[in-house]
């Protein structure tokens, strides 16, 4: 028995001391910084201050945190929407097929986040393809500048994350059992009826495991405000950044990321509420 | 309980009080317990299990025969008590080193190699020579009628080609011992009547030991020399089918082997008083003492139902025929009688039908010969 | 009287019978749209590729220039080969070390919340946070930055997105296969190598195949702990700095081939375990 316990020891140890070792410390030391004041590289004094926290509620600073927060919440909102008809679409449409179906929703999502945010600044610009489009449709005025706005860095957004979404949403469906779809209606309820009293209610976990994921990879973007807002929409994410590779004030920069990492756990355990109370209702 | 109950059976016909010559046990278990947290799995088991017999653990699930079965194969170690091959103890020797093989409930089959490979892996773990190697896989292949199947790959099988392969890879090592974990669950029903029927062909020609799980009880009596009924992790009974069907020593043993009208009443002299139907004719079990609660159990098939009291029957009680079931080579009739919860099943045979013509609401006579009815105190 | 509620479930019936493919329809086209969402701007950046204007805003005919033009920038060059440096050997530490972990975690009895939180977090954290906890670490500890940090950091993710689907790999795996090998005479090292490794290799090949395409598309973290200077760039924040500039069409070309790359990674992937990229689950 022991030698099973040695072996699982064994087994786990490299993998785990790799993640604490390059994830957990790191986390932690940022956690740390965010309590210290600025220039502790330079050899400075380590300093216990509450000030980076203070600062991030500044007017100035707290804009950021409201954008970013209002810019992930409509992506999430969008890609709940349009996700869940498709998904409902693809877990209603013949068994045979829903796994090719799911494969070609997925396959995007699985290659590279900057070329599928690049090819939406393709379609934006002023010489791109909605505006040529508009030029054939008879529209002779200025090209429109689609880039470099909140909604732009909104559609972005949905566009990488929306695969996920779906996927999601799909997994929490296709666990419905292919009566339930009939009984309801059998028992007399409109369609309707039965979307809204059964359908919906079995599927939120799939909705919120979607939305959750949709929500905290948004609001800790850098890579779409960046290129889809180009610099005039700011967001958490650009903020962190500047704030340790242009303004070197690590600590700010630090207290940022600890209360995103909070956002993050706190929705991740609203999510969980979700999953186990969807799951106590079907146990009665 | 003891671990053969074979000499105990005054009210056996005869012919069911020799057991097989007493040979040296090939198999022994004794006083194995199994505790697991918070439950007791076995509970001081002895058996000994013979050369060149086939063998049945039977029981409900959850009655510790897999375990039983697992603590012979090596995978789990009992908390007290002895595992011994021969003469050797084996307790605590590991399972690939034990001269006993396995066929696993789920088949076990290696999804990555051919039925070749699958076969040939346990004698390349014996270092088998190559030539003698390929000359017994192809002679268990062509054994278990799976040459055709030899490069496929288990999930190009049928249900009944996997079970045939898990059985070849076992047997190609030429255990002492085959063990074989619900060897014909996954089968479907009609499959799993030839199979019973060529599992005992391959007992016979290997002259390998079989020990079979099972939870079902016609397989058990179909296939196995001799049966140990466990209940609850403790030995009910053991004996060969039947002597279990004949002469069950309780009332465990008589109601999960086949079917059984149960009579619940108080000993007295030369039989039972029941409510109701008031003395019924027995013979007492040897320790017991009157005044003392006991049940008599007769099988369906030995109830007799007549519109007249039935000739030849030394216990008769009158009753109402309450339903009929139709099974095709026989019916079942259902009689109520007098202070009786639930109604006496008697099993009539067609010819018997056609001449009585059963139906609901007609009174009947039920009737049995004293030695076919069995007093069973628990 | 009784009949009255019984004809108007089965009218209601009827009427759901006859609504349903309507609504159905409705969706499978926004289905259909969704599709398009998702392929139409890839499509046009595959497609402006092969135009031989150097604008997009008129098509000149057919041409492979860009890609030729591709061939030639040396720059480009290095960070390929910069990013297949990372992406091998990030997957080849973590396929191993996701598997073995995968191993253990699904063969313990009790299961552990804190344990599938710690395997669980390298996928939901955000990016740019991993990027600059890596780096105050990597800073703190004094350690040069270079492609080996950019490799520490892929692993990261990649052992716990490796260890997730071998994981699912094994809530599949019958475990009396490991018993019928050890019962049949084998030792557990062989059991090991001949039985258990062979039956979830699939799984771990798969594994390893996305692990792969997940380092090579990543941005953030690698430039975060790359250090400064072209011996450690990679494709990706090669491809960052072009599209600063703008739209070219040799950056359409660039994107056209590191996306071919992926999806025939990730049709190899789908091939060698079902369902690994999400779909058929």
């Amino acid at each position: 028995m022991s030698t099973a316990r040695t072996r699982t020891v064994l087994f786990l140890a490299p993998g785990l001391g790799w993640l604490a070792l390059f994830m957990l410390v790191p986390v932690g030391i940022v956690i740390a910084d965010s309590f210290f004041q600025r220039g502790i590289y330079g050899g400075g004094v380590y300093t216990f201050t509450l000030e980076n926290f203070a600062r991030a509620f500044d007017p100035l600073y707290a804009g950021v945190l409201l954008t970013s927060a209002k810019i992930a919440g409509l992506a999430t909102l969008a890609a709940v929407l349009i996700g869940y008809p498709a998904a409902y679409a693809i877990a209603r449409g013949p068994k045979h097929r829903q796994p090719l179906l799911l494969f070609l929703v997925m396959l995007p999502f699985w290659s590279n986040y900057l070329i599928r945010t690049y090819a939406w600044i393709v379609l934006l610009n002023r010489e791109g393809l909605l505006n040529q489009g508009l030029r054939m449709l008879g529209y002779d005025g200025e090209p429109i500048n689609m880039l470099y706005t909140d909604a732009t860095v909104v559609v972005g957004l949905v566009y990488n994350y929306l695969p996920f979404v779906i996927l999601a949403i799909y997994a929490s469906l296709s666990r419905l059992s292919g009566d339930l779809w009939e009984v309801s209606s059998d028992l007399g309820a409109s369609p309707f009826d039965t979307f809204r009293r059964v359908i919906l209610p079995l599927s939120l976990p799939g909705i919120a495991a979607g939305a959750v994921f949709v929500f905290v990879l948004s609001i800790g973007n850098f890579v779409t405000p960046d290129l889809l807002g180009g610099g005039r929409v700011q967001m958490v994410g650009n903020l962190i950044y500047d704030q340790f590779l242009s303004a070197r004030d690590w600590p700010f920069g630090s207290a940022l990321s600890f209360l995103l990492i909070g956002i993050m756990m706190v929705l991740l355990f609203a999510q969980a509420l979700v999953v186990s109370r969807s799951q106590g209702e079907h146990h009665g | 309980m003891t671990a053969d109950s074979a000499g105990a059976m005054p009210a056996a016909p005869p012919s069911l009080e020799k057991a097989p010559a007493e040979a040296a046990p090939l198999l022994t278990v004794e006083g194995v317990t199994k505790l697991f947290p918070g439950i007791t799995a076995l509970d001081s088991v002895d058996l000994a299990i013979r050369a060149n017999e086939f063998f049945a653990l039977l029981g409900p699930s959850g009655c510790g025969k897999t375990t039983l079965l697992r603590i012979l194969a090596g995978f789990e170690a009992p908390s007290t008590g002895r595992v011994l091959l021969e003469e050797r103890e084996i307790t605590h020797l590991s399972p690939n080193r034990r001269p006993l093989n396995m066929m696993f409930q789920s088949y076990a089959l290696f999804p990555h190699m051919s039925v070749r490979q699958n076969i040939a892996y346990g004698l390349e773990m014996d270092r088998v020579p190559s030539a003698e190697r390929r000359r017994r896989v192809d002679e268990i292949l062509a054994t278990t009628h799976l040459t055709d199947a030899a490069d496929r790959r288990p999930d190009r099988l049928s249900g009944g080609q996997r079970q045939r392969v898990a059985l070849a890879r076992a047997l190609v090592k030429r255990p002492r011992v085959l063990l074989l974990d619900e060897p014909l669950a996954a089968l479907d029903k009609k499959l799993r009547g030839q199979m019973q029927m060529e599992l005992k062909r391959l007992q016979h020609d290997t002259a390998i030991t079989f020990v079979v799980v099972t939870h079902d009880q016609e397989e058990a009596l179909v296939m196995a020399d001799r049966i140990a009924v466990l209940d609850r992790g403790r030995l009910q009974q053991v004996g060969p089918p039947a002597l279990l069907y004949e002469a069950p020593v309780n009332r465990f043993v008589a109601d999960f082997i086949g079917q059984m009208n149960f009579f619940d009443g108080t000993l007295v002299p030369g039989g039972l008083q029941v409510p109701g139907l008031g003395h019924l004719a027995g013979t007492w079990p040897l320790d017991a003492k009157p005044g003392q609660k006991a049940t008599l159990a007769v099988r369906p098939e030995r109830l007799v139902a007549e519109p007249d009291e039935p000739a030849g029957c030394t216990n008769l009680v009158s009753g109402e025929v309450v339903e009929i079931a139709y099974h095709g080579q026989d019916i079942s009739v259902h009689v109520r009688l007098p202070g009786q919860d639930r109604p006496a099943l008697v099993r009539a045979s067609a010819s018997v039908h056609d001449r009585v013509r059963y139906r609901p609401g007609m009174a009947v006579t039920c009737g049995w010969q004293t030695a076919h009815g069995r007093i069973l105190i628990d | 009287m009784a009949e009255a509620p019984v004809r108007t479930a089965t009218a209601q019936r009827a009427v759901a019978r006859r609504r349903q493919p309507v609504g159905l329809r409705v969706l499978r086209g926004h289905l259909w749209l969704v599709y398009a969402f998702l392929y139409v701007p890839i499509a046009v950046l595959v497609l402006l590729s092969f135009n031989r204007a150097g604008l997009p805003t008129a098509w000149g005919g057919f041409s492979v220039h860009w890609y030729g033009e591709l061939a030639a920038n040396t720059a480009i060059q290095r960070a390929a080969l910069n990013t297949l440096i990372v992406a091998v050997s990030s997957t080849l530490i973590a396929s191993l070390l996701g598997t073995l972990l995968a191993l253990a975690v699904e063969r313990r009895q009790r299961r552990s919340g804190l344990l599938d939180a710690v395997l669980f977090a390298p996928m939901i954290i955000p990016d740019i946070i991993l990027a600059i906890a890596l780096l105050s670490f990597l800073t703190l500890m004094r350690v040069t930055l270079g492609l080996h940090t950019i490799v520490i950091a892929h692993a990261v993710f990649n052992i716990a997105f490796v260890c997730a689907v071998v994981r699912t790999r094994l809530k599949h795996f019958d475990y009396a296969i490991v018993e019928a090998s050890i019962d049949l005479g084998a030792g557990e090292f062989t059991t090991f190598r001949r039985v258990t490794l062979p039956a979830i290799f699939p799984g771990v090949l798969a594994a390893a195949l996305l692990a792969f395409t997940l380092s090579v598309d990543e941005f953030i973290i690698a430039y975060f702990t790359s250090g400064a200077g072209p011996s450690s760039t990679t494709l990706p924040m090669q491809i960052y700095s072009m599209v600063r500039f703008g739209v070219t069409p040799e950056i359409n070309a660039l994107a056209t081939i590191v996306m071919l790359v992926s999806f025939t990674v990730l049709f190899a992937a789908q091939r060698m375990n079902r369902g690994v990229i999400g779909a058929d689950a």
